[in-house]
């Protein structure tokens, strides 16, 4: 049972969100920009690095549902998100990406874990700037996202068809569209 | 130096924000409704739980930071250094320190909040919004703290500035001009 009154009809960060709309905005545009919006770094990509941080943080929700939302975008490749969450360093994915999540997982322990080593090997294989501040600051954004789920004790369903289903309208539609189905119309009086 | 090439001179999250500005409005707007916008909790409550959280992940820019929002809110800053280092026996409500309780589990790991935590701050009057604001706020922290230091922002020692920064956060909070 979630530690306040959520719905419990609205699993995960989806409760939190309908519960504090005014909180919800925000923090769907802020996923929409760094996960879905165009970018040098494929929507995949950037899914993947999201999944990885969630499994390093251990949450259910946020690793199946990124994991489904990155599956969709890889022809749905389930084996490649396995792969990742369990060694990247073999998985089919590109150096660069590689780099990049080795950033993502030093910012997942703390961001004074990043050295300059690790920024310059990242430059080498073809990251830029962007890139790399986007690396950080998806891995910044999980350690919220992952947070904010856990720490409410959300519904966390045990669902993977739901998730699958879930991922795939997320990889179409996009965050803020999707979340007009769970956020109240109006705005909300307090 | 910073690790990619943030604008000179800006110390902080606010070389970050510049950088990328697509980022940076939501991540304003949310420091805004967490922090600044009406609420049960004080602002300087509120101020003090970033803090809290900030000087837990050692993030010196934002502990320094919002710790003068706070002093500027409460109008003194020893009370900010006493919930920094002993917040249960800090001067300040019973409710504060079992919301502050709370945002110390988050920090580490949002799965260590108990039923009993919970249990604590409702019978010292938190209300489930409350609870909530206090559970995002230290989320949201985790962020802001990972990203200020991840980058390797620049981070000056100098107090004068910080005491600036605080009184002009706590007059104006987060978003930009335009935004306001």
């Amino acid at each position: 049972m979630p530690h306040i009154a959520l719905l419990e009809s609205q699993p995960g960060i989806r409760g939190a969100m309908a519960f504090r709309p005014e909180t919800a905005r925000p923090l769907n545009d802020l996923v929409e920009v760094l996960l879905h919006a165009p970018n040098s770094l494929s929507p995949g990509e950037r899914e993947l690095i999201a999944t990885y941080v969630s499994y390093l943080n251990d949450c259910h929700y946020c690793q199946s549902i990124h994991g489904a939302v990155a599956a969709a975008h890889l022809d749905g490749d389930e084996e490649l998100v396995h792969r990742v969450k369990a060694d990247f360093e073999h998985a089919a994915i590109s150096t660069k990406l590689k780099a990049l999540l080795v950033i993502a997982s030093k910012v997942q322990r703390g961001g004074k874990h990043v050295t300059a080593e690790d920024v310059a090997h990242a430059h080498s294989l073809g990251a830029t700037d962007v890139e790399i501040h986007d690396a950080v600051l998806i891995a910044a954004a999980f350690c919220m996202y992952n947070r904010y789920v856990d720490g409410l004790a959300t519904i966390q369903p045990r669902d993977e068809a739901m998730y699958r289903e879930r991922g795939k309208m997320v990889a179409r539609d996009g965050y803020v569209s999707v979340s007009k189905t769970y956020l109240p119309a109006e705005p909300v009086t307090r | 130096m910073a690790h990619i090439a943030l604008p000179e001179g800006l110390p902080g999250i606010s070389g970050a924000f510049v950088f990328r500005p697509e980022t940076a409005k939501p991540m304003r707007e949310l420091a805004h409704v967490l922090l600044h916008a009406p609420s049960s909790l004080t602002p300087g409550e509120r101020e003090l739980i970033a803090t809290y959280v900030s000087s837990q992940n050692e993030c010196y820019f934002c502990q320094a930071s919002h710790g003068a929002a706070a002093a500027c809110h409460m109008g003194e800053d020893d009370v900010v250094r006493r919930v920094k280092t002993d917040f249960e026996s800090a001067p300040v409500a019973p409710k504060l320190k079992a919301l502050l309780a709370i945002a110390g589990k988050v920090q580490r790991d949002g799965k260590l909040v108990t039923a009993e935590d919970i249990e604590r701050a409702r019978r010292e009057g938190a209300s489930d919004l409350e609870i909530h604001d206090t559970v995002l706020i230290a989320a949201a922290f985790c962020m802001y703290n990972r990203y200020v230091d991840g980058l390797d922002s620049w981070q000056p020692r100098d107090d004068g500035m910080y005491a600036q920064m605080g009184q002009h956060l706590a007059e104006h909070g987060y978003l930009k001009s335009s935004q306001r």
